[in-house]
């Protein structure tokens, strides 16, 4: 950066000279009824329940759209549309009161229908919500009066009400349903107004909001994928704040200046070093272990982001009450890796492809990766993919050694329980413990059971976890109220304020 | 003449339709599911099935490329896997901002190219001679990306005349949209600028041995004179046909341009539908580009047909 400034003067000798160019006016300084939020990917639509992009829960929720509860800054969930919620004491009938005044952008007003309307619409065999597993458990739907929704549940599901709180239990009028991907209309605390594809997205306050109105009466997000021009965006004062920086080499540069504060919170996103567990030689345990305890996390966390994510022994957010810290379970010890392989069979080492997808954590991470497991023996040749290449290969067909992903889901140990999941994994203990995060009836109860699992798939070394992927929000100085951390994707303008 | 444009023609449609042909079994053998990319990792197999149908992925390939082709003529070149919305529409958006971009990107090269390249050959082998062919060298060897990150830190940074990327739309006023275009116009048009001006330099050096510089100076036109009537225009063959070629390359030069200052125009949407797999979008944009590039070329080829009949039978001896 100090390079290019100072190449600054030539620039600009060369093209005032040859332009003969005199200014135009300087763009005003953000007048403070409007907020311009600056994010990395733009949404490819904007209905939350036909399409998995983090995209578009980063624009509409809890902003354009609202779900009966909703999770906040700090992970846990509270009441939204819903008022209260009774559950009966098996836990297989949930009483749903609806909030009273609440309308749609478009004037109608919210009713129990509504939310029949949209659950039954997320459960439809046509149905395109990413999510379908939330409502998989419902038998059936009452609208019992206009304010009242009674949802009676086939079998228990301890995590069925806090899927009410993902976007992909977002609730719709039936009206406005089928345009909710170009023209959503909600009961947000903003709405609408204008989406300029490819570079931004306007909204405005809902004047007849039925909570605490918001103070900005304006909001823009804008979308700047590559990471010079968000640090170029950010300095020039065209972005109030930035979601989450893709340069995280930058934030010294943006820390050193006054106009900005930059914060590092967590996602949920697991960053692991996947193992397809079923092929050999990754079927050998030994050669699992070999491999976790090849790899110096902290050195790959520092490399692939700057040293920004927060360290994890296990697959499971830090975030959460439930988590165990196994960190040090597994130490970084080359030649005890080299003493493991020698014992599995293989004292000269052998050869692996490493696939990965295109995020910088994958391709920086991935290098270091190879680096390290070389120094042990193994010879990793990397493959980089396009993420529909990796779905294919890696995700689908299984096809593939190893590989690095974010796992950004919350709450998504229950992966390892799955037949056919792309890790190759089958542990009947980690299976049965799954089992008893969903029928226990008590979060103490469901807690242990997370907790067992975390344990279980550590001790078994079915993969490598890195590190939580970092949140780095950069904000101007002044505007208060961005989310830390990203419990689930979204960043609710309402809470923003200028001081 | 006749048949010189219509043999001309049947040349540009084959080329196209070759052209077509691959570009469409390339995104059919591309391995990947766009309706699972879309839909994530935790989608059930009926659910990417539903999108599958909608999307109108399980009809047969033959008869998806004859829809396609013929999508060009009726303006409907189907739905965006990624966005929903007929792509002719997201092309007809980005074009706003491209066509634009390019047409000043023109301008500017066009402008300063021939002027310094006039001035140049005027005051040959003079200081301001060399030191103008130095600067063209050094325009031509700065990536347009790299220049363009530059101007960002001076006039956006440093100055804050100009915003730093991103496109408020026409609908906000011209003059905001002029404003936004302006920073991406000029990254682009510099090494499009430094080959005009090595060109007019030569052409107009060359024009001047000629004759009727000769018989215009004898007439009682003085230097200047005589170079602004008669030389430039004498001179201005090759450099127009070079100002036509490249805009064929100040199209795709947006690529990389509306990436850097985050502009929505076809650059962006074509970088944003490969990493999308949004193949439907990706043929149609690829196909633009491509029938940009082929249609420049031939129009060039007719233009020299039709001003030098020699070129007319394909055995000219060139100039």
């Amino acid at each position: 950066m100090q390079k290019s400034t100072r190449l600054g003067p030539f620039a600009a000798s060369l093209s005032l000279a040859v332009l003969g160019f005199s200014a135009l006016p300087a763009v005003a300084q953000a007048p403070k009824d409007s907020v311009t939020i600056c994010q990395t990917l733009e949404p490819p639509i904007l209905d939350p329940t036909g399409g998995a992009a983090a995209a578009i829960r980063e624009v509409t929720y809890d902003n354009v759209f609202e779900t009966l509860l909703a999770y906040n800054g700090e992970g846990r969930i509270e009441p939204r549309l819903a008022e209260k919620i009774d559950s009966s004491a098996d836990g297989l009938t949930h009483t749903i009161t609806l909030r009273s005044g609440v309308t749609f952008h478009d004037g109608a007003a919210l009713t129990a229908e509504d939310v029949k309307f949209s659950f039954e619409r997320a459960m439809a065999p046509d149905s395109k919500n990413s999510q379908k597993w939330i409502f998989a458990p419902i038998d059936r739907i009452e609208a019992r009066d206009a304010r009242t929704v009674v949802i009676t549940l086939k079998s228990f599901a301890g995590d069925f009400l806090d899927g009410l709180a993902w976007a992909d239990a977002t609730i719709f009028s039936a009206k406005s349903a089928d345009k909710a991907a170009t023209e959503p209309v909600g009961t947000g605390p903003y709405q609408f107004v204008r989406w300029n594809r490819g570079d931004r997205l306007l909204l405005k306050r809902n004047e007849n909001y039925w909570g605490k109105k918001p103070t900005i009466p304006n909001a823009t997000f804008r979308f700047i994928s590559d990471p010079q021009a968000q640090v170029a965006a950010l300095t020039a004062g065209d972005c109030d704040a930035h979601t989450n920086l893709s340069a995280p080499e930058a934030v010294p540069q943006l820390r050193a200046n006054a106009a900005l504060r930059v914060t590092i919170g967590r996602t949920e996103g697991e960053t692991i070093v996947a193992m397809n567990n079923s092929k050999p030689p990754f079927n050998n345990p030994k050669v699992r272990e070999a491999i976790s305890k090849a790899i110096d996390r902290s050195q790959v966390n520092e490399g692939a982001i700057s040293g920004f994510g927060t360290l994890i022994g296990t697959h499971f957010s830090p975030n959460h009450p439930a988590y165990v810290d196994l960190t040090g379970a597994v130490k970084y010890d080359p030649a005890a890796a080299k003493k493991l392989l020698a014992e599995a069979g293989f004292p000269n080492g052998f050869s692996v492809t490493l696939r990965l997808p295109p995020p910088a954590y994958a391709q920086r991470g991935g290098e270091i990766v190879a680096a390290m497991l070389g120094q042990v023996g193994i010879k990793v040749s990397i493959e980089p993919v396009q993420w529909a290449q990796w779905l294919e290969r890696v995700y689908r067909q299984r096809d593939y050694d190893l590989t690095i992903v974010a796992h950004v889901e919350p709450l998504d140990i229950n992966i390892y329980a799955r037949d056919g999941y792309y890790f190759g994994y089958n542990s009947e203990a980690v299976k049965a413990a799954v089992a008893r995060t969903k029928s226990a009836k008590t979060e103490a109860e469901r807690n242990a059971a997370y907790q067992e699992a975390q344990r279980l798939i550590t001790a078994d070394h079915a993969n490598v976890y890195l590190f939580m992927l970092p949140k780095i929000t950069v904000s101007r100085a002044g505007l208060t109220g961005m989310w830390t951390n990203w419990p689930v994707p979204a960043n609710p303008l309402a809470a923003l304020s200028w001081q | 003449m006749i048949s010189f444009l219509a043999r001309r023609l049947v040349t540009l449609l084959t080329t196209l339709l070759v052209a077509a042909i691959v570009i469409f079994g390339v995104t059919e053998i591309l391995p990947g599911d766009p309706a699972a990319v879309m839909l994530g990792l935790t989608a059930t197999p009926e659910t990417v099935a539903a999108l599958r149908t909608e999307l109108g992925l399980d009809a047969p390939a033959f008869q998806r490329f004859f829809g396609w082709i013929i999508g060009f003529f009726t303006g409907d070149l189907g739905i965006s896997y990624a966005y929903r919305v007929p792509v002719a529409g997201l092309i007809a958006e980005r074009l706003q901002v491209t066509l634009p971009l390019a047409l000043m990107a023109s301008f500017l090269a066009a402008t300063l190219g021939i002027t310094l390249g006039a001035l140049a050959a005027s005051r040959a082998n003079s200081l301001v001679d060399s030191a103008l062919m130095a600067s063209a060298q050094v325009g031509l060897a700065i990536p347009n990306f790299w220049f363009g990150i530059l101007m960002v830190l001076l006039f956006s940074i440093t100055l804050g005349w100009f915003p730093a990327g991103g496109f408020p739309g026409w609908e906000t006023g011209f003059l905001n949209g002029f404003h936004a275009l302006f920073l991406p116009a000029c990254a682009l048009a510099l090494p499009q600028a430094a080959v005009l001006a090595r060109l007019t330099r030569t052409a107009v050096l060359e024009a001047l041995g000629e004759d009727f510089v000769r018989t215009a100076r004898a007439k009682g036109l003085n230097a200047g004179q005589t170079l602004r009537r008669h030389v430039l225009r004498n001179a201005m063959v090759p450099v127009v046909t070079m100002l036509a070629l490249q805009f064929s390359f100040l199209i795709t030069g947006t690529i990389i341009i509306e990436n850097v200052f985050a502009l929505p125009g076809l650059g962006r949407l074509i970088f944003q539908s490969v990493g999308g797999h949004d193949l439907v979008t990706v043929k149609s944009l690829v196909m633009i580009y491509v029938g940009a590039v082929i249609l420049v070329n031939a129009l060039v080829d007719m233009a020299y047909g039709l001003i030098d009949p020699r070129l007319r039978f394909g055995r000219g001896v060139g100039r």
